[in-house]
């Protein structure tokens, strides 16, 4: 039995019970306060710990990193020099790719799965073996990114023409004549980036085909029943009585996939680390602290990530907050 | 807002809807539906089949061609995978890592979600959409200051970093899942709780966390896929250098980079590290897709 298995048990058994007794004994001592002071503290002990976590592992670094990106790269005698890392970042052809790889990430990423989720989840409520196709659909969710990189290794292997295609995708292509195609060497039209969306495409149109059919079976029948009687045909039923009701539904899954998005890296990292006109926002910025080793450049890529999601962040809490005062 | 999980899904009623041309609408419909299944699964079957073929026909012909006579089929990348790569001990690394980077966030954001839930304090709703705005800010512009400080206190390379970095990392979705569950619970039975006298962490251990059972086991599997799929943060506060404590993805990670056509390793490789997930889902999906539902529609 190694080291490791032992720590592991103790921190799995030892650190539900330190956070139960830590409750059981804070309750203790509430009780000697006075009563006026109880439900004022109390609270405060509960959340301790969520908000010990969230400062250090998401507030603090955030303000570091944007502090540490107006300073130079050396480590040891850092020098503060303003804008330059964001200057740059601005000017430097590889972030500009990667700026322009990130934006067609954004707007494809989002419209397909959001889109394909819409027309799965519609679509499979008309049939009997909906939990199946369902079930299809939705479980490449559950394989890691990098294991999905494999898959798609598969699926876009390519052989020099004449050769046995063993890629299911060049084979395909083969059989009606088409020359074989390197999806994933293929800097001309960013064609590489499209094969690498495809595959989070594969990936997170589960995610929306889940979320927007449970809001569609929300939907009372009776509203599309009487559409349906005032003579609408199918088509104009989903068009003005299905999609408005969905609105709110399909606001919160565009934004979880506008931050995926935005966020993207394993299958970049795995697949073509950036090479082939790929480069996305996230990938430029761990070269830039792993192989380049330029933390203020690597700071400054990050708070540029950054600053793309606050609109959404924006969005995000005013969407929360509408839904609250309705609860 | 109903909360339908895929396989409760009840069956579809197309003899309610008294369309025209219904037949034919309803093939182009079954046609559309099984060519979406078809494209989705393709991937995933290729893989599976690929990985039982051997070495030397992976490279000289496609998967789908292991269905016609001569059959080629071997456990043998599998038991090298096994063997040789270190992939078991990746395996290892990864249970080691998930799961008590699931059960610690769980138990963290419990107690933050009975408080956001059933406490009255000044500011309780700010804070809490301070905590669920938290849910969008970016993973990479955590880890250089997070990593200098894991240097600081000797924790890279440990496993105790993982744990720490994916607690504070997973507790925005789980509060706001937990406190969504835990805030649409009865509040009449916790007002005739403490109208006999129970007080706080009685109703939380009598009371909320058995009621909440679903949205723990909705964010227990969640978290659990997260951690298990994830590569940038063991990676970074793992390092390569301590290469004995990566996961599953790093491992694979490497073997995709390093072998790039030793693909009968790979496929095996891969296919191990999705086994236990996908087995965690089919077992689960009820209670996954319920509980995500739960938090991200009824808001």
């Amino acid at each position: 039995m190694d080291s490791r298995f032992i720590t592991a048990i103790w921190v799995v058994v030892g650190v539900p019970a330190a956070l139960v007794l830590y409750i059981w004994g804070t309750e203790r001592l509430i009780n000697l306060l006075p009563d006026k002071w109880q439900p004022r503290v109390r609270p405060w002990l509960w959340l301790g710990p969520a908000l010990a976590f969230l400062g250090l592992f998401l507030v603090y670094p955030t303000i570091r990193t944007i502090i540490r990106s107006l300073y130079s790269r050396n480590e040891r005698n850092q020098r503060f020099i303003g804008l330059d890392n964001y200057e740059w970042f601005l000017t430097n052809t590889d972030a500009r790719s990667a700026l322009i790889n990130n934006v067609l990430w954004l707007l494809l990423l989002t419209l397909f799965t959001v889109g394909l989720g819409l027309l799965v989840a519609v679509l499979v409520d008309r049939v009997r073996y909906e939990s199946w196709a369902k079930s299809i659909i939705f479980l490449p969710l559950a394989i890691s990114m990098v294991a999905a990189g494999v898959i798609w290794k598969f699926m876009y292997d390519f052989r020099p023409p004449g050769a046995p295609q063993t890629g299911t995708l060049n084979a395909a292509i083969g059989t009606v004549g088409i020359n074989p195609v390197t999806w994933l060497q293929q800097p001309s039209f960013r064609l590489s980036t499209f094969a690498l969306i495809a595959i989070m495409v594969w990936m997170w149109t589960g995610f929306a085909m889940v979320i927007i059919s449970a809001a569609l079976k929300g939907i009372d029948p009776e509203l599309l029943e009487a559409a349906r009687v005032d003579g609408a045909n199918e088509w104009q039923v989903f068009r003005k009585v299905t999609f408005p009701l969905l609105g709110p539904t399909l606001a919160v899954v565009s934004t979880t996939m506008i931050i995926t998005s935005l966020k993207t890296f394993d299958i970049v990292y795995t697949l073509t680390n950036g090479n082939y006109d790929t480069e996305v926002i996230a990938n430029l910025m761990v070269k830039q602290m792993f192989v380049i080793g330029d933390f203020g450049r690597a700071s400054a890529v990050a708070v540029v990530l950054l600053l793309a999601i606050i609109p959404i962040m924006a969005f995000n809490i005013r969407q929360f907050r509408a839904q609250e005062s309705v609860r | 807002m109903t909360t339908t999980a895929i396989p409760d899904a009840p069956p579809a009623t197309p003899a309610e809807r008294p369309v025209r041309r219904r037949g034919r609408r309803q093939l182009l419909v079954h046609l559309a539906v099984v060519v979406l299944m078809v494209i989705w699964i393709v991937p995933t079957l290729g893989l599976l089949v690929s990985s039982f073929r051997p070495q030397s026909v992976l490279s000289t012909s496609g998967w789908w061609t292991a269905f016609a006579p001569p059959y080629h089929f071997t456990m043998e990348n599998y038991r090298d995978v096994i063997n040789q790569s270190g992939i078991g001990r990746a395996f290892v690394n990864s249970l080691f890592i998930a799961i008590p980077a699931t059960i610690i966030p769980i138990f963290v954001a419990a107690f933050a979600a009975y408080a956001f839930s059933w406490m009255e304090f000044p500011g309780r709703d700010v804070l809490f959409v301070v905590v669920v705005g938290l849910l969008v800010v970016p993973l990479q512009t955590t880890l250089i200051p997070i990593l200098r400080l894991f240097a600081d206190w000797g924790l890279t390379g440990q496993f105790a970093a993982v744990w720490l970095a994916h607690t504070g990392y997973g507790l925005p979705f789980a509060v706001y899942l937990l406190r969504n569950f835990m805030g649409s619970l009865p509040k009449s039975v916790f007002e005739s709780a403490a109208l006999d006298g129970a007080n706080h962490v009685t109703s939380f251990f009598r009371i909320a966390v058995p009621m909440s059972v679903p949205a723990f086991a909705a964010l227990g599997i969640f978290q659990f896929l997260f951690v298990w799929n994830d590569l940038l943060v063991a990676l970074i506060y793992i390092g390569l250098s301590n290469s004995e404590n990566l996961p599953m993805t790093a491992a694979i990670a490497n073997l995709v980079n390093s072998l790039g056509g030793g693909w009968y390793l790979l496929s095996a490789a891969a296919f191990l590290s999705m086994a236990l997930p996908l087995a965690v889902f089919f077992g689960l999906q009820r209670y996954f897709v319920r509980g995500i539902v739960g938090g991200a529609v009824k808001g």
